[in-house]
Parts: structure tokens; sequence; C-alpha cells
């Protein structure tokens, strides 16, 4: 579902993000993906998400070569990987249900179709009746957990969060990895960026540890 | 706990029919549209900036416009009318005069002459100059013998009456023929010219509405940036994106091509008593006509056309340029 294959990354500053990433995570798979901040966390996930492209290797996500994708075909290839940013990435004047539906409505979802989905999303964040509610009325947590909504509201079959857990006490935490779990259940592929030493404890997932830009040996729990 | 179905990707929603993929995509518009109307509406102040340039722009060309209308009203029961006055050589008798009016009625682009005979033009003259007096002193009709000329309907444009008029002064016994309506195939000119103006000028306002319109969705998209990057970061198409955008545009356009027809026919309800009066004092039944249906509709059609266009330019330049950076 998502695959690597000697992936290299340099950013048009210079610096070496990746070199030489392969991994495969299968479809129904879910992975942690950790390591120090700055060690490419956030590269291997924007090459995920195509906001950025390879500068050499291949990255084959639900079946398609990002390398020859080209820029007209970019917007529905988003649309099947659902992303949780870390800083949210909302838009502020807009209500929490807009928020939450507007992958929908890019999907062009008939409006009671996209009720029903939206309230059904926010309900597995715990945010039923928050729905008028804009985000800046809502503390990081919550708007944390409308992001997580509108990720999974279309049911990508690819779900990639960078730090989703950052902002959330530890109960909210376990909720939204226990909600990743579902979603990996019914086949979505899932991978979460994350340095919350108690959920990789907690959830014996794969791990795949980054270390300079390379994947490295699982390292014991004080480094993680 | 598990996953519900509105959620679970193991259960796919039923493919829709065309009809309901048509009924998605209208209502996906109206709302759209609407949006964008209540996204201008909270703006009023930089809103009615913009209308207002857009409606003044527009309606200079709207005004030009009706002058040349009104211009061709006054002057179009005048058209019909051309006449030529011969005056023909002195000394000659009336039966040489009259030979020479046959000659010219034969003419198959005249339709009828008549003859003057100088005692006719005297008295005439006493009656229309308000010189009888002084010419009654005169011992002598000084007055030739004249034929006034009425040229065939299909003669009477100005080229045809410029080739009677020349071929007519080449009779010996014509001493000099007048077009009597040269003003009036001046006006006609100027008025040409005038419209060439109006079409010149409409020309280079439109595409004035459609920089003022495109430049406004500029800083609109620059205000928008962020939320053009989370919307492209979703899946957003460029066309999804654009969308907004053009019913903006389109908004503006309508709004300002409305004003102009607005201003439009307020300057002519102005205008018109003055023109009404001096009409009078004419015995003429002249009245200021305002835009038809026909130029109304281009007005304000025309009007959001120019500020889609504006938007589509503007929108397709920038919005390509603006990729989500996370």
């Amino acid at each position: 579902m998502i695959s690597f294959q000697r992936v290299f990354k340099r950013y048009p500053n210079g610096r070496e993000a990746l070199a030489e990433v392969s991994f495969e995570l299968g479809t129904g798979e879910m992975a942690f993906l950790t390591g120090h901040s700055g060690a490419g966390k956030s590269t291997v996930l924007k090459l995920i998400a195509l906001l950025e492209r390879p500068t050499r290797g291949q990255v084959r996500v639900n079946g398609i070569n990002t390398s020859t994708l080209g820029s007209r075909g970019i917007p529905a290839f988003r649309r099947q990987v659902g992303v949780v940013f870390q800083d949210h990435k909302l838009l502020a004047d807009r209500p929490v249900f807009d928020n939450v539906a507007l992958p929908l409505a890019i999907a062009g979802t008939p409006r009671r179709e996209m009720d029903k989905r939206v309230r059904a999303a926010l309900d597995q964040v715990g945010l039923l009746g928050k729905e008028t509610s804009f985000p800046l009325e809502l503390s990081a947590g919550e708007q944390q957990r409308v992001g997580i909504a509108r990720a999974v509201v279309s049911k990508p079959p690819v779900l990639i969060a960078d730090e989703p857990t950052g902002n959330l006490d530890p109960n909210l935490a376990l909720e939204v990895m226990n909600l990743f779990r579902r979603f990996q259940e019914v086949g979505v592929t899932v991978l979460v960026a994350t340095h919350d030493v108690h959920l990789i404890d907690r959830f014996r997932v794969r791990r795949l540890h980054i270390e300079q830009g390379q994947l490295a040996g699982i390292p014991p729990h004080v480094a993680a | 706990m598990s996953l519900p179905d509105e959620l679970s990707a193991a259960r796919p929603g039923r493919p829709r029919s065309p009809l309901a993929l048509f009924a998605g995509w209208l209502e996906r518009h109206a709302q759209t549209l609407v949006a964008s109307l209540g996204r201008l509406a909270r703006a009023p102040f930089a809103t009615i900036l913009t209308l207002g340039v857009i409606g003044l722009g527009l309606a200079l060309p709207a005004c030009l416009h009706l002058v040349v209308v009104n211009a061709r009203t006054v002057t179009a029961g005048l058209e019909d009318t051309v006449q030529l006055s011969v005056y023909l050589r002195q000394p000659l008798g009336a039966e040489q005069a009259r030979k020479v009016e046959r000659s010219i009625a034969a003419r198959n682009d005249v339709f009828e002459t008549t003859l003057v005979t100088p005692e006719e033009g005297l008295r005439e003259l006493e009656a229309r100059s308000g010189f009888g007096d002084a010419l009654k002193a005169l011992t002598d009709n000084p007055l030739p013998y004249a034929i006034t000329v009425r040229p065939a309907p299909p003669f009477d444009t100005p080229a045809a009456v410029e080739t009677l008029t020349a071929e007519l002064r080449t009779l010996p016994e014509v001493d000099l023929v007048q077009v009597d309506t040269e003003w009036v195939r001046r006006l006609h000119a100027i008025l040409d010219a005038l419209r060439q103006v109006v079409t010149i000028a409409a020309a280079l306002l439109a595409l004035g509405v459609v920089v003022i319109v495109g430049n406004t969705i500029r800083l609109d998209i620059n205000v928008r940036r962020e939320e053009i990057e989370v919307v492209k970061l979703v899946g957003g198409s460029n066309a999804f994106v654009r969308r907004p955008f053009l019913y903006s545009g389109a908004w503006y356009g309508l709004g300002g091509g409305l004003l102009a027809w607005l201003l439009v026919t307020a300057v002519v309800g102005l205008l018109a008593p003055a023109f009404e009066r001096v009409a009078a004092l004419y015995a003429s039944g002249f009245r200021l006509t305002g835009l038809d249906s026909e130029a109304s509709g281009l007005l304000i059609l025309g009007g959001a056309v120019l500020g889609w266009l504006g938007s589509w330019i503007t929108a397709a330049y920038h919005l390509q340029r603006i990729e989500p950076r996370a």
C-alpha cells in the first residue's frame, strides 16, 4: 500500500533529509514512525502525501508511483490519503462542520450523506455537538481532533498522521490511537509519526525508526 | 467499539445515477454561488468601491451610446427630405427654365422637381426672412429661376446626392447647386465617427473591467492564501479552488452592470425634462430615449461575463502557483 524504494531526498536548500530509505507497509497495516525531530519523519509523511517528491528512488502509494503523477493527478491522489497535520491546518473562518466536511465537499458528496458522515466522524473523535463552533474557540486538543475527523471523513485507504497526540492528554491520546486502530481493522493503512513513549509501549504495532535520514534498528525506549 | 458504517471504507456507498450526480453538481454550484455572494456582503465597503468603479466604467460607454442613438432619432426625420436647390443662370426665359426642369425631372435618380419663378422666390423670401420691407425697396427682382429637386429614395444617400449635384452642375443653364441638407450629412458623418468612438471606448472600458475585477480577485486570493493551501492539501483541484473566485468575479461584474444601468437610467431621467422643453420649442415630438431591453441586457450580462473573465484569468494564473507547504 505504501512502499519506499531506495528513496533519497534532498531539499532545494541542500539539506539531505532522507538517504536510501526503503520499507513497505501492506494494506491494512499500521506502523509508528519514530525518531528525533529532524531525523526525517516529516519528510517521509510529506513524500506520501505528495507534498514533496523524492530526489531519487520511488514512492508508491495505493499502487500509484508518485514520481510519474503529473500535477493534474495530484488532487485525486491526495483524496486517497487522509492526513492529520501537526499544526491542524484548519480553516479558522469556518465552523467545525465545514472543516470536517471539506474533503466531502471536494469529492461532491450529496448534502444528506455529508451530514451523516461528518457527524459520524465527529462522534468518533468525541466532538459531536461542536459542529457550529469555530476552530479558535476550541482547545488545541479539540482542534487536533477536528483535524483527525477531517482526515478520516472521506474514508481514505491510507491514513497518515504527524504527531496526532501531541496536544492531547494521555486518555484522549489513547482514544485517538484506538480510533486509528479501528480504521486499520477495516483495512485502512495507517502510519503515525510520534515520539509518545506511552503509546509506543501500549500499542504493539510495527515501528519504523529513522535516524539521520536512514531506517535504523529499534532503539531502547529511553531513546525513543 | 467498532467503526460506524458511515466511516467504514469496507462499505463503499452505492454508485450514484447520472441524474443524482448532476443534481449534486448543481447543488454544489448553487452553494458556492450563494457563499461567494455572502463573502462579498461581509466586506461591504470594499465591495461597494469595486462595484462603483466597474459601474462607472460601464456607464460611460452606455451614455455615449445613448448620445448617438438620440442624435440619430433627432435627425431621422430630416434624412427623408434631402433636397437640392438648383439656381439657373440669368438671364433665362420662363420657357427655357421649364425645359431644364423637365430634363432634370426625367432623370431616374430624381423623384420630384418644382420650378420656383423669381417672383415666387421673392415672395417666399419676403415671408420667411423678415427682410420684407427692405426687399420691397428693390426695383428689379434680383432672383434667378430656381428648381427644387428631391432625389428618388434609393438615391438619397450622401454619395448619390454628391453624384447628382456634380452632374447638375455640368448643365450649361445651371449657375449654382446647393444641397440644403448638407449639415445633416455632416452630422451623420460626425455621428458615424462618434459611434466608432463608442465602440473603442466600450472595448477599452470592458478591458478595464476585466483588469479591475482581476486585481480585486488577486487581492482576495492573497488574503485567502492559507485557506487555498488547506483545500489543496486535502485534495481540492484547481477547478474546485477556482470556483468561488469565478463566482465572486461574476457577482462583481453583474453588480457593476446593474449599477451602470441605474446610473444611465438616472441620467436619462434627469435630462429628459430639459430635452422635452427644447423639443417643444422646436415643435418636435422628440423624447430622450433610454436604454432599450437589448442594450440593458447587454450592459448587465456583459458586465457579469467581463467579471467572470477577469477572475478566471487571475485565478488561473495565481491559483496554480499556490502549492501547500506542510
